[in-house]
């Protein structure tokens, strides 16, 4: 069977990828585009450490298929820093300690900037549930979320 | 030069150490370009797939590899017949385990493996692979196991303590304790006798195992690979090859999580083998589903506990006799279990019994304090139950009998300095301790205790020529662990911490370093790295004498200079650290320390845990409101790493008692291989977990430290399921406490 040739924007840069029917959009970041900050922990939608959001939807890139990226815009973990500068997210999430052994914080990253796209000022309560679809296993959550929050207080302090 | 080698916690201001520094691996790990075990890649890589039993027990008749082998693409097809024989028993378990011989012992077995050009293609050959089994009657539960006439797993593996007339299945006994149990019952004014079980829990690390092997016809070989231990995965993988452990070089990746589960090896040695038949090399990756079915859970148990109580809350004897199974082959960690149950107390009478178990499921692997969560959840259930029934404090019940120093703990030594009373004090007058409750709400206590171990350890500390600070261990940092040891070496080198950058080193770099497990790695790593620098400190003040043409005596190292001392003070101005390195090369060459210890003196460590629930009379569910920790760090190096530690122990503790399980079907098959089935706790599962960080100095280490990463773990269990009798008036004995069992104990009532 023929592959599949597939024109996207990913982190802003033009792409392009040959790809199986088949292959997720996971497979395609991390083995065609050697983007491997975003993780496999399940393969099943289960666990969330392959967040990616494609035209600003989160999703699983485990559970979408590389051919349907087609002449959208798919941002990952390597796209949310600009150039040295970190995402406050990301600087909050290493002055609080939010991380032991960083496998999961990839995706937790992506989905917590896609809740704060929406919401700017959520509760703990909105951060815990909205994160419900990243599993950690290190950390407890506790300095995760407290870290979600300051990101929070001081983006909006920002704008 | 002059140093005080002798512990100076209490009188030392620490500058470095106690503070809350960036983690020097934090930048990578927030963009991604951390690279961990599935992460690497290698020119001309094939991609290697396992072939698993469907079978919770079978006799593999036959494997005919051949419509494999001759499949477009596939360069190595590998069964057991590839290996030879090991002669060790616990190595010749684990190759057995990477890849099955006679039999298939469980759900999951890998049988055969492939190595092809793409993932679809080693999917395509596994499918090829023609095995026949001759199915066989299988047993997953400990009780049954032990049973005369259950189905056996090995004939011949039972040892001299166990008693004629069992089941082979029961593979040893072990015992301990002091005193006259019949007596200290008899002194008693109730005696509590219970059976609790557990089911098994898996370590749920987040990212599967995962390999790049590449071995050359002449023996020498290159693996990356996800571990808990690179020496080991070195020293196990040359040990099943026959090859000599100088020819394998082993780098550890960032690791994604291991809790104990990455201490053993499982796809490693069949990767390798599959490179050095293909003469390519070979990455594997496991899926979950994989991970769940065929690497290690920890152990389920059953376990009767006797317990005597005076009615003013003095312990007159405990009992407790545990059974644990591991898995498929010998070595459940019921030994540890049976040392750490009574271990908080000071019993004049203790007694435990343990008995080593196989069954039709994966072969154990350690998790965090392994064995004893299990072990501590039967005893403080008792206890409270004990407690509650007297109408006492719990807390002052345990504080009655708590272990101090010079307690001779109940597995045998005596205890020095420990923290336990101190953490039982605190939680008492903590607000939490007296916070009101709700309706359908209540509260928990409950102990844990925890060894520590120490080990092989091996590290090097070089001073560059600009006077920064390369430290070179053998410990993947599965937590945070670069920081602490940068933040030791900065604080006995008095320089800043961002002078010094620790890097993991390969096999080849290090001599042999144990795994990263045990709690050990702040403790020990953490005392080479302080002994290091103190012989770096020794050679700098050498080199500072020789300039200054003095006797090296009269030099002393302070706030990260070279001192004049003695008749010689004041005499010279302070040389640097980055003054003597830069003329290292004029006074003698480069300056580095090392040391190389197998380190003893790893304080043991305990917690008190304090967790409020609610439960939900109309459907069982329980909702964890409030959790507090309280736990002695000897001298917490990094606060946040331990306050993290203490959390994610509870945390994992909490999904124990509450979600965790491995559902076998009757067919012996695991029935839940997946994280929407074998569900661990999420973030809309827990509250903040509040930590209380006490530091009673352990004497064996030059700063107090005592390890932190597994005492968290072991009160949660119990801790949980006190705050569930307490909210709903029931008491289950039977772990994970999931709806429908606490709902149908609520009705019952």
């Amino acid at each position: 069977m023929s592959k599949i040739h597939v024109t996207t924007t990913i982190n802003g840069d033009p792409a392009e990828f040959l790809c199986e029917a088949g292959d997720s959009l996971l497979d395609v970041l991390r083995d065609r585009l050697s983007l491997t900050g975003s993780k496999e922990g399940c393969g099943t939608g289960d666990c969330g450490a392959c967040s990616v959001t494609v035209d600003g939807r989160l999703v699983c890139s485990c559970l979408v298929l590389g051919a349907e990226v087609e002449g959208r815009s798919v941002e990952t973990i390597e796209g949310m820093a600009e150039g040295e500068t970190l995402h406050p997210l990301q600087r909050k999430f290493i002055e609080h300690a939010a991380l032991q052994c960083g496998i999961c914080t990839p995706g937790i990253l992506v989905a917590a900037r896609s809740l704060l796209e929406r919401n700017p000022d959520p509760t703990e309560e909105e951060v815990r549930y909205w994160l419900a679809g990243n599993l950690c296993r290190c950390t407890g959550y506790d300095k995760i979320i407290r870290a979600v929050l300051a990101a929070a207080a001081e983006m909006r302090e920002a704008s | 030069m002059a140093l005080d080698s002798k512990q100076d916690t209490n009188k030392r201001d620490f500058k470095i150490v106690g503070t809350r520094p960036p983690r020097p691996d934090g930048i990578d790990k927030v963009t991604g370009r951390a690279r961990y075990g599935a992460d690497m890649s290698a020119p001309g890589m094939l991609v290697g797939l396992v072939l698993r039993s469907p079978h919770a027990h079978a006799r593999i008749k036959s494997i005919d590899t051949s419509r494999a082998e001759a499949l477009t693409g596939v360069h190595a097809v590998v069964t057991r017949a590839d290996f030879g024989d090991v002669e060790d028993g616990a190595t010749a378990d684990t190759l057995d385990n990477c890849m099955a011989g006679a039999k298939a012992l469980y759900d999951g077995h890998a049988v055969a493996a492939v190595a092809a050009t793409s993932d679809a293609v080693a999917k395509q050959a596994l499918k090829l692979i023609e095995v026949e089994y001759e199915p066989l009657p299988h047993v997953t539960d400990v009780d049954e196991a032990m049973a005369p006439g259950a189905p056996v797993l090995h004939e011949g593996r039972t040892n001299e303590t166990v008693p004629q007339g069992m089941s082979a299945n029961v593979i040893s006994r072990c015992q301990f304790g002091h005193g006259d149990i019949e007596a200290g019952l008899a002194k008693a004014d109730r005696v509590l006798e219970r059976t609790y079980r557990t089911e098994a829990t898996h370590q749920g690390y987040i990212e599967p195992h995962a390999c790049l092997a590449s071995m050359g016809s002449d023996g020498q070989a290159d693996l990356w690979c996800c571990t808990q231990g690179h020496y080991m995965v070195r020293n196990t993988c040359a040990a099943i090859l026959g090859l000599e452990q100088g020819k394998l070089r082993v780098t550890a990746s960032e690791i994604g999580g291991g809790f104990g589960g990455k201490t053993t090896v499982f796809l490693e040695p069949v990767a390798l083998m599959l490179s050095k038949k293909a003469g390519r090399p070979v990455k594997m990756v496991m899926t979950r589903s994989e991970v769940l079915r065929a690497t290690g859970p920890t152990a389920s148990s059953s376990i009767d506990v006797r317990i005597g109580m005076t009615k003013d809350g003095r312990i007159t004897a405990g009992f407790a006799e545990l059974r644990y199974q591991g898995g498929a082959y010998p070595g459940s960690p019921v030994d540890m279990g049976a040392m750490s149950a009574f271990a908080p107390y000071d019993l004049e009478n203790v007694r435990t019994i343990g008995w080593d178990v196989v069954t039709n499921r994966p072969r154990q692997a350690a998790y965090r304090a392994p064995g004893a969560p299990i072990a501590a959840f039967a005893v403080e259930s008792a206890i409270d139950e004990l407690a509650k029934g007297f109408g006492l404090d719990p807390l002052e019940v345990r504080l009655k009998n708590a272990a101090r120093e010079g307690t001779r703990a109940s597995y045998g030594p005596t205890y020095r300095a420990i923290g336990l009373e101190a953490t039982l004090r605190t939680a008492k007058d903590h607000p939490h301790w007296t916070a009101p409750l709700g309706p359908n709400q209540g509260r928990g206590v409950a102990c844990g205790f925890w060894f520590n171990f120490g080990g092989d350890t091996c590290v090097s500390l070089n001073i560059t020529p600009d006077g920064t600070v390369t430290l070179t261990e053998g410990n993947p940092d599965i937590g945070g662990s670069r920081a602490s040891m940068s933040m030791m070496a900065a604080e006995e080198l008095g320089i800043p911490y961002d002078k010094v950058r620790t890097v993991i080193a390969d096999t080849g770099s290090l001599g042999q370093n144990e795994v990263t497990d045990g709690s050990r790695v702040t403790f020990a790593v953490g005392l080479a790295t302080i002994e290091a620098a103190r012989a770096a400190k020794r050679e700098m003040c050498r080199r500072a004498a020789k300039v200054w043409g003095i006797d090296e005596d009269a030099v002393v190292w302070e706030d990260g200079a070279a001192k004049p001392s003695g008749p010689n003070a004041g005499e010279f101005p302070p040389m640097k650290l980055e003054e003597i390195a830069a003329i290292a090369s004029n006074t003698g060459g480069p300056i580095a320390g090392h040391f190389e210890v197998n380190a003893e003196g790893a304080g043991v460590s305990f917690a008190t845990h304090m967790v409020d629930t609610e439960v939900d009379p109309e459907t069982g569910a329980v909702k964890v409101l409030r959790y507090t920790v309280f736990q002695d760090a000897g001298k917490a190096v990094h606060p946040d790493y331990v306050e993290g530690q203490f959390q994610g122990g509870a945390a994992q503790g909490i999904g124990w008692a509450l979600n965790e399980e491995y559902v076998y079907g009757e067919d012996g098959t695991l029935q839940n291989p997946g994280f929407l089935d074998y569900r661990i706790p999420v973030a809309s599962d827990l509250p903040m977990i509040d930590t209380v960080i006490l530091e009673i100095p352990n004497p064996g280490h030059p700063y107090g430290v005592r390890g932190v990463g597994e005492t968290s773990i072991v009160p949660p269990l119990a801790a949980v399921a006190n705050s569930v009798s307490d909210a709903s008036g029931v008491r289950l004995a039977d772990l994970p406490l999931s709806p429908p069992k606490v709902l149908a104990a609520i009705r019952s009532r």
